[in-house]
C-alpha cells in the first residue's frame, strides 16, 4: 500500500459573523488549499465535507459547495463526529486514497454558527450529548467539561490556577495568529479579579477564560496519493499515523472523569501506526475547546503521565521553547472553534510546521507533529500522526 | 380509515423538557408516577442498564426486566451551571452530576434542597422522584 500525504492547506479567518453565505465561506479555505498545491479542481477526485449539520440550514450541503467549487461532476458527501469531523475526513481521505478509489480528496470543513444564538448554539450543542436522557436535565458543553474538570482536580489536585496557565498560553500565541477570532491579551491576574469577564462562572470550575467562543470559517486540506504527492509537491507531508475511536455518549455508562479514553486510545492506534512514541513527537495541535481539555490531552497523548500534565504547563513545556510545543496557534481558545472546520485548521497548522513555513511559531527542526481532534465531550476521538 | 392509531407517547412527560416522545421504555415514566426511578437488566446476562434500555446489545435479545433505583450512591463529579441552555433559563444555578450506585451509576440534577456548600465529589447521595410543574416527572439526587 503507497503512502498518503497532505499537499495543500486553507483555513479562512475564523470570525464573530462571516458577511456571507456558507458556499461563500466554504470558498476561503478552499482557494487558499488550492493556491497552496498548486492545482485546480478537476484534479481533485472527490470531496468529503465536514460540519455538525444542527447549525447547518441548507440541507446536505455538499451538493451546494461541489456547484459553487466547480467540484462537478466528482463524487462528494458529508461526515460528521460532532467536533472532530474534520479529522474524521482525513481518515476517511486517507482510506478513499489507499484503497485506490482515487488519487486526491479534498477535505473541507465548515461552520457557519452564527446564525443561531448563544443559547440556541449551547442548546444544539448540548442535544450532542444523549437527548433522551441528559439534554432533559439542562446539559450543554461547558458542563459536561467541567465535570471532567472536578474530576481531575479532585483525583490529581489540579487547581484553576494551572487552568488558567493554559489560557495565558493561548493567549500568547492567539495574539499573533491574523486568522483567530480572540486576539487580545489574557493575563493570569485577570481570572482572580471578579470584575474582569475572563472569571466569571459558567459551569463551576470552568470560567469564562477556561471556554474558547463560537465562529464561523472554513479549512480545506487536500490529501493524495504518493505517486501524486511526489509530482506535485516539493514537500508533502505524509500521513504517518492514524487512530479513532468512541465512548459511551451517556456519562453514566463511564468509567473515567479524568480523562477522555477516545483520545487515550486513538493514541495508542496512531502511535503504534507510526511506529513511534509521545516522545518522537516535535509539536502538538490538541483540542482545546476548554482549558482542561487540553492539561487532559497532554496525559492522554502520553507527553504526561496522567496527573502530572500540570507540571508541563507550570514549567512551560508546552511553549514554543518547551520539550513539547502544544497550539503554537493559539489553539481553539483564541481561533475559535467552528466545529467543522477546527480539525482542518488544526492539521493546517502542523502542516506548515513540518514545512517549517510557520512563521512566528515556527518549531525547530520538526519531524513528527500530532493533531488530537475530539468530537463531543470524548464521544467521539481522532489522533493523527503527520510526519516530512 | 375508520382506526386512529394509538401513539403511546408518555415519555413527553419526562424532565423539564423532553425531546423524545416514544420510547419502548415508556414505562418508565409510569414508574416516575408510583415514586419510582426505574432501570432495566438483562434477564439473560444479568447486566444492569441505567438508563433503562429495551434491547441487550450483549445478548442480543429484549428479555428485561425493570429494577428500582435505591440505596445510596457516591457523588462522582458534578457542575453549577451559571448558564443555560434554551428552555432551561429559569432553572439556573443549577447542579448536574454522576452518581455511582455500584451496578450502575445515574446522570441527573442535585436537588436544590442540597446546601450548596455540602457538595462534594464521594457525599453519599439517594435518587428521588422530583415532581415539576405542568405534570411533569423527573428524579434528582438528594443528601443520603
Ligand atoms: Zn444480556
Amino acid at each position: 500500500m503507497g503512502k498518503v500525504a497532505i499537499i495543500g492547506v486553507g483555513q479562512s479567518a475564523f470570525v464573530r459573523s462571516y458577511p456571507g453565505s456558507i458556499r461563500e465561506l466554504v470558498f476561503d479555505g478552499f482557494k487558499e488549499a488550492l493556491g497552496d498545491a498548486q492545482i485546480r479542481a478537476k484534479d481533485i477526485g472527490a470531496s468529503v465535507v465536514c460540519s455538525a449539520p444542527e447549525y447547518d440550514k441548507q440541507r446536505s450541503p455538499a451538493g451546494v459547495f461541489a456547484e459553487y467549487l466547480g467540484l462537478n461532476p466528482q463524487p462528494t458527501f458529508y461526515v460528521e463526529t460532532l467536533c472532530s469531523s474534520g479529522s474524521t475526513g482525513l481518515r476517511l481521505a486517507y482510506s478513499l486514497i489507499s484503497s485506490g478509489l482515487h488519487d486526491m480528496v479534498a477535505v473541507i470543513g465548515f461552520q457557519k454558527m452564527s446564525e443561531i444564538s448563544s443559547a440556541e448554539s449551547q442548546e444544539r450543542m448540548g442535544r450532542g450529548a444523549d437527548i433522551q436522557w441528559e439534554s432533559t436535565f439542562g446539559t450543554m458543553m461547558p458542563a459536561y467539561y467541567a465535570m471532567y474538570a472536578r474530576g481531575h482536580m479532585e483525583k490529581y489536585g489540579t487547581s484553576l490556577e494551572d487552568l488558567a496557565l493554559i489560557r495565558v498560553k493561548a493567549s500568547t500565541y492567539g495574539q499573533l495568529n491574523e486568522k483567530a477570532v480572540y486576539r487580545k491579551p489574557v493575563t493570569f491576574d485577570m481570572f482572580s479579579d471578579p470584575e474582569n469577564r475572563m472569571s466569571g462562572p459558567v459551569a463551576s470550575p470552568l470560567r469564562v477564560g477556561d471556554c474558547c467562543a463560537n465562529a464561523d470559517g472554513s479549512s480545506c486540506i487536500i490529501v493524495a496519493g504518493e505517486e501524486k504527492a511526489k509530482s506535485l509537491s516539493k514537500k508533502p507531508v505524509w500521513i504517518r499515523g492514524l487512530g479513532a475511536a468512541s465512548e459511551s455518549v451517556n456519562l453514566a455508562g463511564r468509567n473515567l472523569f479524568s480523562g477522555l479514553t477516545v483520545a487515550r486510545k486513538a493514541a495508542e492506534q496512531a502511535y503504534a501506526m507510526a511506529g513511534i512514541g509521545p516522545k518522537d513527537i516535535d509539536v502538538a495541535e490538541v483540542h482545546d475547546c476548554f482549558t482542561i481539555a487540553e492539561l487532559m490531552a497532554y496525559e492522554n497523548l502520553g507527553f504526561a503521565e496522567p496527573g502530572e500534565g500540570k507540571e508541563l504547563i507550570r514549567n512551560k513545556e508546552t511553549y514554543k521553547e518547551g520539550s513539547i510545543p502544544v497550539n503554537l496557534d493559539g489553539g481553539l481558545l483564541s481561533k475559535g472553534h467552528p466545529i467543522g472546520a477546527t480539525g482542518g485548521s488544526q492539521i493546517r497548522t502542523v502542516v506548515l510546521q513540518l514545512r517549517e513555513e510557520a512563521g512566528d511559531i515556527q518549531v525547530k527542526n520538526p519531524e513528527f507533529g500530532l493533531v488530537h481532534n475530539i468530537g463531543g465531550v470524548g464521544l467521539y476521538g481522532n489522533v493523527s500522526i503527520l510526519g516530512r | 380509515m375508520s382506526s386512529k392509531r394509538e401513539i403511546d407517547d408518555r415519555f413527553n412527560k419526562f424532565g423539564r423538557v423532553s425531546f423524545t416522545a416514544i420510547t419502548k421504555v415508556n414505562d418508565f415514566v409510569d414508574h416516575l408516577e408510583a415514586g419510582k426511578i426505574t432501570g432495566t437488566r438483562c434477564k439473560d446476562c444479568g447486566l444492569y442498564f441505567f438508563p433503562p434500555r429495551a434491547d441487550c446489545h450483549q445478548c442480543l435479545t429484549s428479555n428485561m426486566e425493570w429494577f428500582e433505583v435505591s440505596g445510596n450512591g457516591t457523588l462522582v463529579t458534578f457542575s453549577r451551571l451559571q448558564y443555560a441552555p434554551a428552555g432551561f433559563e429559569e432553572d439556573v444555578p443549577y447542579y448536574i452530576a454522576v452518581v455511582d450506585f455500584g451496578d450502575y451509576k445515574v446522570f441527573g440534577r442535585i436537588s436544590k434542597d442540597v446546601a450548596e456548600n455540602e457538595i462534594c465529589v464521594g457525599m453519599a447521595m439517594k435518587a428521588a422522584v422530583d415532581k415539576l410543574p405542568n405534570d411533569r416527572l423527573s428524579y434528582v439526587f438528594q443528601k443520603a
